[in-house]
């Protein structure tokens, strides 16, 4: 036989069913899409990382290409070159590179030459910058021409600016990504929210009927999809993190592809998508709720 | 003593709870529901509302439980003029309201306890003080035994016992009941009638729709008559007698 009802042992029971609270077709929409947001998220790091990188190396390099004078050999050019812009501060380092590397970049373009020696081929000085006070381009040019060398510097500029644009590219596009999926999720919530307040018309008219303000009724709705969020945010959280790792342990710290270097550290970026989620969704179902209910 | 209410509506009372002056009703471009309605009742009165199917029961009880507005005329309840009424001001009124609905509302997520406690809860009162009220009240409707049992679980009397509960569990100064004896038997029509006279003992206000015309007849209260949206002068009764309270 059951035990009488104590009413000191009462817990007032939420206004709302349980069990619509889990909705299985909700959870797994907003788990999708807060997944993809993490994962878009994760992408736009580890580009963010690899554009740094790329960029970095870059600026920390820079190369001379130097034409012989008169009598000069090309080697005693380019001997001469290293030497001067050994000099130059903002320098690190400056090596003339073997002709056979000069010869095996125009191999493409002038195929088997029996005899590369007879050709003006000009030689290559690899220099080495200092990363935080790199010597610029034009100190560069001015070293040359005071050692009264024929020669062209490259400090990769034109590189490094489209790197910095395709980074920025990337920044961009990720970020519309993720309006738009906070956008689906607020629509698919909404949408939750006003098929929600239509199964419950019952509910919502009693409290409503009962003296509740339109405030009170539209709370119910906004946490409880709040909360549903806050679920599915952590469930896609987590699957994001989930594969972000595998990629991570697939591929070493370059990642899967240089491209896409993750870190250990970027899988803490996953952790906000749950407060995220629940934050869009109780937007979404407080203005949903509130605009229907204004209309009973 | 005069059996037609609405006599009362052209005299100004300082303990008038309720007035309606001209007040006509349609729902969106219908034909009206409601024509010229005037009335005027005092606090603490009794009335009974009767009419045939569509003469405008549930409709004038709507416009005092304002889940409806008057397309003319003026309804004043606790005093204010109801269009004047601001979106805040509704839930404060309505809370002064009890009302025992024609289809009971009752939730049925819900347990007995938790249906009652309703008003209470949304009022903002805390769990610790009205817990007791609550289950005194069950056990005063005859409820006792099933505080915890959902709705769908309870016969029709016992639904419309929680249904009054919950009504009157804020102590509402109006209690509005749409046919409240519509689903039981005479005994417990009898039973539920007792309930309402002893909360008008208490001071509440009373208006009963009914279709019931044996309860009317038998509690010699004033009766609003409805007919085709307008107030009538009573038609003929036979003999009445006070049911026992």
């Amino acid at each position: 036989m059951s035990e009488p009802f104590d009413p000191a042992r009462w817990r007032p029971a939420s206004f709302l069913p349980e069990e619509d609270a889990r909705d299985p077709a909700l959870l797994f929409v907003v788990a999708v899409l807060c997944f993809l947001a993490c994962l878009t998220g994760l992408g736009v790091i580890a580009g963010n990382r690899a554009a740094q990188d790329w960029a970095s190396q870059l600026t920390g390099e820079a190369t001379v290409i130097v034409r012989a004078r008169g009598g000069e050999t090309p080697d005693a050019a380019a001997a001469r070159a290293a030497e001067a812009l050994a000099g130059v501060p903002g320098v690190t380092e400056a090596r003339a590179l073997e002709k056979e590397k000069a010869y095996a970049l125009i191999k493409p373009w002038l195929g088997d030459v029996a005899d590369l020696e007879d050709l003006p081929v000009p030689r290559l000085v690899a220099v080495g910058l200092d990363r935080k006070t790199p010597a610029t381009a034009a100190a560069l040019d001015k070293a040359l021409k005071g050692h009264g060398l024929d020669a062209v510097v490259d400090d990769h500029s034109v590189w490094i600016k489209d790197i910095r644009r395709a980074a920025g590219v990337v920044r961009w596009t990720a970020g519309t990504l993720l309006v738009l999926i906070a956008g689906a999720a607020g629509a698919v919530v909404a949408f939750a929210t006003r098929a929600g307040l239509a199964a419950r018309r019952d509910v919502v008219e009693v409290l409503h009927l009962t003296g509740a303000e339109d405030a009170q009724i539209a709370n119910l709705f906004e946490l409880r999809f709040a909360l549903v969020a806050a679920v599915a945010g952590a469930a896609g959280a987590a699957a994001a993190a989930l594969l972000g790792a595998i990629l991570r342990l697939m591929g070493g710290g370059q990642g899967i592809t240089p491209a896409l270097p993750i870190a250990w550290i970027d899988l803490l970026a996953v952790l906000p998508c749950p407060l995220l989620a629940a934050l869009v969704a109780a937007v979404a179902a407080r203005m949903t709720a509130r605009r229907l209910i204004q209309r009973l | 003593m005069s059996r037609n209410a609405n006599d009362a509506a052209e005299n100004t009372s300082a303990d008038e709870i309720l007035r309606f002056a001209g007040v006509s009703m349609r729902y969106g471009r219908g034909p009206e529901v409601l024509s010229d309605v005037s009335l005027s009742l005092p606090r603490g009165s009794f009335h009974f509302v009767t009419g045939p199917s569509g003469a405008g029961k549930s409709s004038l009880l709507k416009l005092i439980y304002l889940a409806a507005r008057p397309s003319a005329g003026s309804v004043r309840l606790f005093g204010e003029d109801v269009a004047a009424m601001t979106g805040r001001d509704l839930p404060r009124t309505r809370r002064r309201i009890g009302v025992v609905f024609q289809d009971l509302l009752l939730l049925d997520h819900l347990s007995a306890f938790d249906n009652t406690a309703l008003p209470l809860r949304i009022a903002g009162h805390k769990p610790s003080e009205y817990r007791n009220d609550v289950a005194e009240l069950l056990t005063w409707v005859g409820l006792g035994a099933r505080m915890e049992a959902l709705p769908p679980t309870l016969a029709g009397g016992e639904k419309q016992r929680l249904a009054i509960a919950r009504a009157v569990v804020n102590r509402p100064e109006i209690l509005l009941a749409d046919e409240p004896t519509g689903n039981v038997d005479h005994e417990m029509a009898l039973r539920i009638y007792r309930l309402f006279v002893e909360l008008n003992r208490l001071g509440t206000t009373i208006i009963i729709a009914t279709h019931d015309q044996d309860l009317v007849a038998r509690s010699a209260r004033p009766v609003l008559h409805l007919d085709k949206g307008r107030l009538r002068p009573l038609p003929p009764q036979g003999p009445m007698a006070e049911p026992a309270e």
